[in-house]
């Protein structure tokens, strides 16, 4: 079952000039973006950056004004803000990337836990800790750890504490904008497991966003590449990797640093080939703007963004 | 000096740096503390030396001591660049070498540049410092050609823009543009790309290795990223707690890693047909907290028997050219099989 749709998302972001402030033209941040997200599945929005990635995830969960079209949630539509129930709104949290400046420094990590807690449950402050302490518990923090500050964490333990307070209300759909890049690989491996982990528990559905290739694949059932506000090509995760049709998703593959040093020099002739096909044949893939066309569809799973004639 | 070299695993008679016993300490309230402790290595001619490690390894500070940019560290040891020791070097003197026969791509370009400067002034201050003879003309000349050398688009534009105009990309080329300008003998590349989109990492990474081609220079390439290693490196040192704990050629790295610290790495990065990454345990101590006596690695592998490490722990030479710290790596194994996997899958 689809839990989340959207349709023609766009989010335009007015550029204001001349002593009257006129707005005299617009950045397209998002420019008509449509995927549908499969209850339980995690949906990967790949994109370098400038592609709007983070916006589409902002507009979303309502931190962005959407300039035109739909966003449908649990089958109500949410686009206009006045539309959204402390009910929807409970049933989506968000990840952010830094989890140095997402957590209040002057409170405690009880308090930035509970503070979902306190806005939609009325606890009691005995309740409120026992919460708490359990959600710290499900992310590996010691119970112990209420009274702290966080300052006394490291980072990957600092994005524990932001997924706790994801969790705390049980939502049935996290958008992660980027939940990893700012950690080291061992602690980077803690958190993809950790997600992966109650995920399964709670039944989450995920919104992963990221620019790192390698993690996509290893967290995401099915994938959207996104270049300047528009997406390239969608499909599950083998078609991304395995058929990639659109010369801009060969691309993005093509410069995953291949680990194996055997057979880099494969790897170099390859990125160079694809280079070229890229000089050549952008005109093929990409309008007079330099922008992505319209999605066709080439399989069941499969979009892509091809010139009408196809 | 003919056994010490002996022991590194150092097969060519000269290499152009050769750095013996390193230690780098920092103060921290009123006592010194050795965030590179005791490293041994060298780089040679037309190589490229990838070290590796997390944050607090302690591979930076070694970069920095190496370049001498520390400012208030006590640095003990020798570095031996071209055979010179230049820890004894006056200022004026290192001044005279940094920038012209060994330089340093920074991290983070955007502090690395001055915001009040065009960049093409940037560029062309390091060669008035080393080249203060050739004409004005030339020298613009010369920033052109550096500019059009790192794959920057319509150079005479680019001359006359501040580093605010420009996107990260762009800085990150400014960034190695200034480095490469009066074609170094050693190049220190700390993180250059992880700041980068992966499309513009790989153009960055094929720069420095075209660079490397064209100037038979040795490369330091210090990185996180295990892959940008694979890719990159000659040889490759793995950095834990300010020690070396592995050092070998990248085949050799990748395909039989020892020690602990490497094999946990390389089965932390996701890879095919591998569910579950691997997690090592608790986390890199602070710097006064470090281990100071036996194997620093012990503690994130606490159901290894203690027995299996070393009291005193040192490099071995276990095949040719590949060391490792500590005896412990032989009878390591991961707790959850699930693990096991590996980098390159069951295979």
């Amino acid at each position: 079952m689809a839990i989340l749709e959207v349709t023609n998302l766009k989010v335009y972001f007015p550029i204001k000039a001349g002593i009257f402030n006129r707005t005299v033209d617009y950045v397209r941040a998002v420019d008509g973006v449509s995927f549908v997200l499969e209850e339980g599945k995690t949906y990967g929005l790949v994109g370098e950056s400038g592609s709007g990635k983070t916006t589409t995830g902002r507009a979303i969960i309502g931190l962005e004004k959407v300039t035109e079209g739909k966003i449908v949630f649990q089958g109500k539509d949410i686009t206009k803000k006045r539309a959204r129930t402390r009910e929807l709104n409970r049933n989506m949290q968000m990840i952010f990337q830094d989890p140095y400046s997402s957590l209040n420094p002057k409170k405690r990590v009880l308090d930035i836990v509970a503070e979902p807690l306190r806005n939609y449950e009325h606890l009691s402050k005995k309740q409120e800790k026992m919460r708490v302490q359990e959600l710290l518990e499900l992310v590996g923090l010691s119970p112990e750890s209420i009274l702290k500050y966080p300052h006394e964490f490291s980072g990957g333990q600092r994005q524990r504490i932001g997924i706790a307070r994801a969790i705390a209300l049980k939502p049935k759909l996290i958008i992660a904008d980027e939940p990893v890049s700012a950690l080291d690989v061992s602690v980077q491996a803690q958190v993809l497991n950790f997600m992966k982990d109650i995920q399964k528990e709670l039944g989450l559905t995920y919104l992963f966003i990221s620019h790192d290739l390698g993690i996509v694949k290893h967290m995401c059932d099915e994938i959207a590449i996104m270049y300047k506000g528009r997406h390239v090509e969608q499909g599950t995760k083998e078609d991304i990797f395995e058929r990639p049709q659109h010369i801009y998703t060969k691309r993005l593959v093509a410069a995953i640093p291949e680990i194996n040093p055997r057979h880099r020099e494969k790897q170099f002739q390859f990125r160079k080939e694809v280079e070229k096909e890229y000089d050549a044949a952008y005109d093929d893939y990409f309008n007079k703007d330099g922008l992505a066309y319209q999605l066709q569809k080439i399989s069941d799973t499969h979009l892509v963004a091809l010139p009408e004639k196809g | 000096m003919q056994t010490s070299n002996r022991v590194r695993g150092i097969s060519v008679e000269n290499p152009l740096l050769q750095i013996n016993h390193l230690s780098t300490s920092f103060r921290i309230g009123d006592q010194y503390y050795r965030a590179v402790d005791d490293v041994s290595l060298s780089v040679n001619k037309n190589e490229v030396l990838g070290i590796v490690g997390e944050s607090g390894s302690g591979k930076s500070a070694l970069a920095y001591s190496i370049m001498r940019l520390h400012n208030r560290a006590k640095i003990e040891g020798e570095i031996l660049f071209r055979g010179k020791d230049i820890m004894t070097l006056k200022n004026s003197e290192m001044n005279k070498l940094r920038g012209n026969d060994m330089a340093m791509i920074f991290q983070d370009p955007l502090t690395a540049l001055n915001p009040l400067m065009p960049v093409g002034n940037q560029i062309g201050e390091t060669l008035l410092l080393h080249q203060p003879n050739i004409s004005k003309h030339e020298r613009k000349e010369r920033v052109l050609e550096l500019l059009h050398l790192v794959g920057i688009p319509r150079p005479n534009y680019v001359y006359e823009q501040f580093p605010h105009e420009l996107s990260g990309g762009m800085r990150q080329r400014i960034v190695i543009a200034i480095a490469i300008a009066n074609k170094p003998e050693l190049l220190i590349a700390d993180e250059p790309t992880t700041a980068l989109d992966v499309t513009i990492q790989a153009q960055i990474l094929d720069l420095i290795r075209e660079l490397k081609e064209d100037m038979h220079s040795g490369v330091i390439l210090i990185t996180h990223d295990l892959g940008v290693v694979a890719e990159m490196a000659d040889r490759v040192a793995v950095m834990y707690a300010g020690e070396i704990v592995e050092i070998a050629d990248v085949v050799s790295l990748f395909e039989n890693p020892l020690h602990p610290y490497t094999r946990s790495l390389l089965n932390s990065v996701p890879a095919e047909g591998q569910d579950r990454l691997h997690v090592i345990q608790g986390i890199v101590p602070a710097l006064q907290y470090l281990p100071r006596e036996g194997c620093r690695f012990r503690e994130r592998i606490p159901w290894i028997d203690p027995s299996a490490h070393e009291e005193h722990p040192e490099l071995h030479e276990v095949e040719p050219g590949h060391f490792v710290r500590c005896t412990c790596f032989k009878q390591f194994y991961f707790p959850d099989k699930r693990e096991e996997a590996g980098i390159y899958g069951n295979s």
